[in-house]
């Protein structure tokens, strides 16, 4: 009797802990499978040409994605350019100023929602609020719409970070008579260095993937352009727009894109976990 | 002593620096770095206003247009004449089941998974693996998109989905749910790559939350002679259970807005089918295909579909933060 109790018991325990084996195999199998997929066809279409020549006609048999390319770059940084420090200071005012105050509370709880809500909705907003007024497609509209969902992710971080930071150092400092913004910006963000960067590259790995926001913001244009008031060509809605064109050059092009995409989201993630990890051990 | 009697000409010269001008610098610069850092947090604030509002001002004539009637149409006809009918009940459809679907899929992968790391993983396999897993979320959604259409749905369409449907042919409800004919685009497969999608969210914020169940709990359920599995069960769980609700109305949130991924491969067609394998649309999905080539109603329409999306995801992320919240006030107390 006891004995069947104590056989169904480990029956129970075996088949659930095999589940879970299964389950992690599962999980990372399908991180393995999507690089393979990629890498077997994107490594196929790179060449130098990817990064010297513009994105070609339909029909033609060579082109790059230079301007997809460069018009990614220019975005992603204008994007980040203006949602970093934004977000830098909105999670010092957290941090720092509002420790104790009701607001605080507030402005983390909007911040998490506004941190995890559709990019498709920052879109819409971006297209309601700056490319309806200002009279069509442009670049710059699309590095806003980056901008909009760099901020919650840098006030995250910069807010974590900066609460780490013992308070025996900012008020050591407040005894030598440093005021408060110095104390803040010379010892506190000194401290927090490390992580505070790590968000920064969080967040650029987060917008620079982005193409939802892109779609109605910046478009995407298939020729050299560095015009901000215009549409930009951008490396992920290129992607989208060549992948299901029966070209076959076309959809090669798109798979050497996402690939480059990945390699260099995946590259951000990982410098910025392994800058995260530095600071614990200390 | 004598140091300073030496210096006396420029202990004298000292006072040229003006202490009153310095300190009303400092006052200066820190009142505007106050200021600064306060009209950045208020203009976080702002930003959820700025989209609530614009959202509002572009699907106001829609609204007018259409009413509550928007919500349970299953039309969508934007050339329709004289006037476009347009229904919001296929999207809303979609959404929801393909939601719905993704969540049945991950939860219990993601709870096995992130098991596996706190309770059964060897320690050396520990860090690899969590950061497997989160390298998945952070592979941009586009990527999903292509490989789900062109490797994970020919797969489905070819192999898998006829199996299905042969399998349970002569089951009552299950063959409408399951009929084919199977193709690469399809609810089912959408929801599949959002499974997939989510585990990540789902996987780090429970391991998260398992860490903080204290040793003690649990070795004193080993040392009853409990299995893992009972310890995860009757402690941990338990324990930590509100923080796992938390997490994964998380990843809910995630799976309702997802776009990329699932215009790809999800077919967009208004028209709501009861079998899965059917293609299907979701809000995000039916805005991202059609917004840059629509105007007037149609266009208001999409953004007041935007706007149903915002308000269902609010509600849901809602409710995760003020569980995660509860959880973060008991473990600080």
């Amino acid at each position: 009797m006891n004995n069947a109790i104590y056989a169904s018991r480990k029956r129970g325990d075996k088949i659930v802990k095999a589940l879970c084996y299964a389950a992690a195999i599962f999980g990372v199998g399908w991180l393995c499978l999507i690089l393979y997929t990629l890498l077997a066809n994107g490594l196929a279409g790179l060449s130098l040409r990817i990064f010297t020549e513009m994105t070609p006609p339909p029909g033609a048999h060579d082109g790059g994605l230079l301007n997809a390319i460069v018009g990614s770059l220019i975005m992603t940084v204008i994007g980040v350019g203006i949602g970093t420090p934004i977000g830098l200071f909105a999670g010092t005012w957290l941090a720092e100023y509002g420790r104790h105050s009701q607001l605080t509370n507030v402005i983390r709880f909007v911040n998490d929602i506004l941190l995890s809500a559709p990019s498709i909705i920052i879109g819409l907003f971006i297209y309601g609020a700056i490319v309806v007024p200002m009279g069509g497609f442009s670049g710059f509209a699309g590095a806003i719409a980056l901008a909009v969902i760099v901020i919650p992710v840098v006030v995250r971080t910069t807010e974590d970070m900066l609460l780490l930071v013992p308070l025996p150092l900012r008020e050591a400092a407040s005894a030598l008579g440093l005021p408060r913004a110095y104390v803040i910006t010379r010892i506190a963000y000194k401290a927090a260095r490390s992580g505070l960067i790590t968000g920064i590259l969080l967040a650029t790995a987060r917008v620079a993937g982005e193409t939802a926001p892109l779609l109605f913001t910046a478009l995407s244009n298939q020729f050299w352009s560095l015009n901000l008031g215009g549409t930009m060509a951008n490396l992920p809605v290129t992607i989208n727009n060549f992948v299901n064109n029966p070209d076959p050059n076309w959809k090669q092009l798109a798979w050497t894109g996402a690939l480059l995409i990945t390699v260099s989201v995946l590259t951000l993630n990982i410098v910025a976990r392994v800058l995260g990890a530095e600071r614990k051990p200390k | 002593m004598s140091d300073m009697a030496i210096d006396t000409p420029r202990a004298a010269a000292e006072p040229a620096f003006d202490r009153a001008k310095a300190l009303s610098a400092f006052k200066l610069g820190d009142a505007t770095f106050y200021w600064l850092t306060r009209a950045s947090a208020i203009l976080v604030l702002l930003m959820l206003g700025g989209i609530i509002i614009s959202l509002i001002i572009g699907a106001w004539p829609a609204m007018r247009a259409f009413g509550f009637e928007f919500l349970w149409t299953q039309r969508w006809a934007p050339s329709a004449h004289p006037t476009p009918v347009l229904g919001a009940l296929g999207p809303i459809y979609g959404t929801i089941l393909t939601s719905f679907i993704a969540m049945l899929i991950a939860v219990p992968v993601g709870l096995g998974i992130a098991i596996f790391l706190t309770e059964l993983c060897p320690p050396f396999l520990k860090q690899p693996i969590a950061i497997a897993v989160e390298l998945l979320a952070g592979i941009p959604s586009i990527i999903y998109g292509m490989w789900g259409f062109f490797v994970l749905g020919p797969f489905l369409a070819d192999t898998f989905e006829p199996a299905i449907v042969s399998a349970f042919e002569n089951v009552p409800i299950l063959n409408t749910l399951f009929a084919g004919p199977a193709s690469n685009l399809s609810l089912f497969n959408a929801s599949l790559v959002l499974s997939i999608m989510i585990l990540p969210f789902i996987t780090a914020i429970s391991r998260d939350v398992f860490a903080t169940v204290p040793p003690v709990l649990k070795e004193a359920a080993y040392g009853i002679g409990c299995t893992t599995w009972e310890v995860v069960k009757n402690v941990v769980l338990p324990y930590t259970r509100v923080g796992v609700i938390g997490g994964v109305m998380l990843a809910l949130g995630r799976a309702l807005g997802e776009t990329m991924a699932v215009t790809f491969i999800i077919g967009n067609s208004f028209r709501i089918s009861s079998s899965l394998f059917a293609p299907g649309t979701t809000i995000s999905a039916a805005i991202a295909s059609e917004f840059a080539e629509s105007d007037g109603v149609h266009q208001s329409a999409l953004i007041l579909l935007g706007l149903l999306l915002f308000v269902l995801t609010f509600c849901v992320l809602t409710a995760a933060r003020l569980m995660l919240r509860r959880l973060e006030k008991r473990a600080g107390a």
